[in-house]
């Protein structure tokens, strides 16, 4: 893909080396203790919180000229976030950018993990709106690293426990809580659970960028990443019960997209790079347009 | 059952509190307090605003830190603790009831997750018997079962009350600290609590610190009486001998201000 | 059991100028197992005092009270809590109760602190209740609602439920009517009976001849006015 042409009046990758050279310390401490949130001095980015302020700025902080890029929301490539971010780098950093999981070195992400499995040199930067898991029960920042330090997580199990007593069986599907290598809880950001178990023993660098929270966390490759749950209540990585219209994935998480007003719909991969290499495959759904072409 | 071991191990103290000393810069919090608290007796604190015993009462607990003094907990020296095995001890063996329920409780969650906090908080991982033992205590104090998925913000003051104290007393802990644990109450509720607080010290042989400025709950519930005046310890005694034959000026004009104990 | 010696008792009111008010000098009593000695004396003469004294909740100036191996003058408030659980009762002309508990548990109260179980301690209570004929249909109500004579029993019941080695008994017939009385005298001797040692203050006379060995005139322990 060519986005654009670098721009000479930045320095590479939009920030300056200084900022870079404190943010990469953030994230080495992360990579040094799992799971634990690395305060940061956050910088304003030309794009507004909520955007992927963070991810931005540890990807900025990471990226070296030979980088391939890749930046996804929610799974896909075209989105308004990951296009806007994907130029934006092209356009201050000059690297070249890809939608192939497997090309990439840097994968910025909103919100999913790709299906592809991650090989060892990658690295997956996730967009993370609120690092403190927490948070929801606990409202005192104080209190919670306090938490945090002492490994006081009993009530991050009392947010499971009201997830069953109001639903008969935990509800939270996304932003699902883990503890990494035994020691630290942590958020994953708000991917769906069905990503969790890829978190764990990944052999790419998985790196959590939170701008407005000031946070960077990190899993290292191969971290233990577990899941929180009950005996009587195991965590499941659901999806929805339903193969991928366009490409038949069975095991892919999918989207459901309303097709008309009339109660029509279809299920289709998030992951859109991963759906059409499989229809580049001759992989074949439900909905798909016949080979030799023609309007779905 | 341990709590029969518990009842009938009264030789040594539970708590110990020797010359515990909290000041404000110029201003005394407390000065040179000293006591035993056994296993299954109940300690009250009286005292007007001011007098010291809210300071003590947080010192004792950990919430603050006295500049002077030893508290000794069923052995160990509490001060010289780290603050993990202090907060440890504050949701196993300790339970602090607050004044304002809503201070010790969870508002935002519901009143079978304010019990089982503290069961998940030492490692209860199963669900089913968490609810089990919420159930149980939310009868204990008298909260039907059926309101056990209920915020306690739909529950009444007294009702939210009984509930902090069976979130407090569900692991099972040997010492509990209240600070005016009937203050807000009407006073027909205030019974009900009574009732149920001198049940639970018999029953499950508890020992209490109980602050408060109401003499007449003392004197159902405490055994014996510490009165406080200017962070100090003026006279302590047996609850009804402190009430009914004073020594101390001070007391004798807290006794004779009260219209009826 | 109990052996009274020596014993004084002064007020210091502080908030009186500081006013010294002794109230009783070298009192001396006994009282022994199976014995029941009642107070004489003018109102005011201290009988109420020395019941005071000896349940502990006035503090002795000096002498000793000696109730089986405890100096209640002297014990801590330990040793005083652990000497009404087991071995002191008193039945006193005041109810204190939590309101709004049930008459049966008020009454069943100091067995539980005795560690005997709810259900044996609930019927024995009952039993007692029914002796002392409050109506069964009161057991579950609160005895603060009670007329003053039901107060009176109720609290004859609590005094009674446990056999007490001693027993401190202030005007136990006072409100009764005959037939009450009746039972309540009964309940006294069947105590003496068992080796209580009572020491009481009984203005009904009839009662004092039938359940009291011996009276003892607490003005003998009143001080001289000395200025």
């Amino acid at each position: 893909m060519n986005d654009a042409t670098p721009e000479p009046a930045y320095n590479f990758a939009y920030l300056d080396e200084q900022t870079k050279r404190m943010i990469r310390r953030a994230i080495l401490k992360g990579i040094a203790v799992p799971g634990y949130q690395v305060p940061f001095a956050s910088r304003e980015m030309p794009m507004p919180y909520g955007w992927g302020t963070g991810g931005v700025q540890v990807t900025a902080a990471c990226l070296v000229p030979e980088d391939r890029l890749k930046v996804i929301d929610q799974g896909a490539d075209d989105t308004t976030n990951a296009v806007s971010i994907r130029r934006f780098f092209a356009r201050t950093a000059g690297v070249a950018t890809t939608t192939r999981t497997a090309d990439a070195t840097l994968i910025q992400t909103r919100h999913r993990i790709p299906e592809t499995p991650l090989h060892a040199g990658q690295i997956l930067v996730y967009q993370v709106p609120i690092p403190e898991p927490l948070r929801f029960l606990e409202p005192r920042e104080t209190e919670t690293r306090k938490m945090h330090e002492l490994e006081e997580y009993g009530l991050m199990h009392v947010k499971l426990y009201e997830d069953i007593a109001r639903h008969g069986q935990i509800a939270t599907s996304y932003a699902y809580p883990v503890k990494v290598s035994g020691r630290y809880v942590m958020d994953p950001s708000p991917i769906p659970k069905f990503d969790n178990p890829k978190l764990s023993d990944s052999p790419a660098i998985q790196l959590f960028g939170a701008g407005r929270e000031q946070r960077i966390y990190a899993l290292p490759p191969y971290t233990k990443v577990v899941s929180l749950d009950f005996d009587d209540h195991p965590f499941t990585a659901s999806k929805a019960a339903h193969v991928c219209d366009l490409c038949g994935a069975r095991a892919s998480y999918l989207d459901e997209v309303i097709t008309d007003d009339l109660g029509g719909r279809m299920f289709v991969c998030s992951d859109t790079d991963f759906c059409t290499d499989r229809q580049a495959h001759g992989k074949r759904g439900r909905l798909s347009a016949p080979i030799s072409g023609g309007a779905a | 059952m341990s709590h029969i071991e518990k009842v009938t191990a009264t030789d040594t103290p539970l708590l110990t509190v020797a010359g515990l000393t909290k000041t404000y810069g110029a201003r005394i919090g407390c000065a040179d307090v000293s006591f035993d608290l056994y296993p299954g007796e109940v300690l009250g604190i009286v005292g007007e605003s001011g007098s010291g015993k809210s300071t003590l009462l947080s010192c004792l607990a950990g919430h603050q830190r006295p500049e002077r003094g030893r508290i000794a907990y069923d052995g160990q020296d509490v001060l010289a603790m780290s603050e993990s095995a202090r907060r440890r001890l504050g949701r196993t063996d300790w339970a602090y009831v607050h004044q304002n329920p809503r201070d010790g409780l969870r508002m935002g969650v519901s009143a079978g997750g304010n019990v089982g906090e503290r069961l998940m908080a030492v490692g209860a991982r199963h669900y089913g018997d968490i609810r089990a033992a919420a159930t149980d205590w939310l009868g204990l104090v008298e909260i039907a079962a059926d309101r056990i998925d209920d915020r306690p913000r739909a529950f009444s003051g007294g009702m939210q009350q009984r509930l902090q104290i069976a979130r407090n007393l569900v692991t099972g802990p040997r010492l509990v600290f209240m600070d005016e644990p009937t203050g807000g109450l009407d006073v027909s509720v205030q019974a009900r609590l009574l009732d149920l607080l001198r049940g639970l010290v018999r029953d499950l042989g508890l020992s209490v610190v109980i602050v408060t400025h109401d003499l007449a709950v003392v004197r159902l519930l405490a055994h014996r009486l510490m009165v406080m005046q200017g962070g100090r310890v003026v006279e302590q005694g047996l609850t009804d001998q402190v009430l009914d034959d004073p020594q101390h000026a001070y007391t004798q004009l807290l006794v004779s201000s009260v219209l009826q104990v | 059991m109990i052996r009274i010696e020596n014993l004084s008792k002064s007020f210091v009111l502080h908030n009186q100028g500081g006013a010294l008010i002794p109230v009783m000098t070298g009192a001396n009593l006994a009282v022994s197992c199976g014995e029941c000695v009642g107070l004489i004396g003018p109102s005011g003469a201290g009988k109420s005092t020395l019941m005071r004294l000896v349940w502990g909740n006035y503090l002795a100036a000096g002498g000793a009270i000696h109730i089986g191996a405890t100096d209640v003058a002297q014990a801590t408030p330990r040793e005083i809590i652990a000497l009404r659980r087991e071995t002191l009762g008193y039945v006193s002309q005041f109810l204190r109760v939590v309101p709004r508990v049930p008459t049966r548990d008020v009454v069943a109260e100091p067995l539980l602190q005795l560690g005997v179980a709810q259900a044996e301690a609930r019927a024995r209570a009952e039993t007692l209740l029914a002796r002392l004929n409050i109506p069964e249909r009161l057991w579950d109500l609160s005895p603060t609602t009670f007329s003053g004579g039901e107060q009176q029993r109720v609290n004859i019941a609590r005094g009674f439920i446990h056999p007490y080695p001693a027993l401190l008994l202030d005007e136990p017939t006072a409100s009764l009517d005959a037939t009450n009385r009746a039972v309540v005298l009964e309940l006294i001797l069947e105590a003496k009976g068992l080796g209580a040692a009572i020491l009481g203050i009984f203005h009904d006379e009839g009662a004092r001849s039938t359940v009291c060995d011996r009276l003892v005139d607490v003005t003998g322990f009143t001080p001289k006015a000395a200025a």
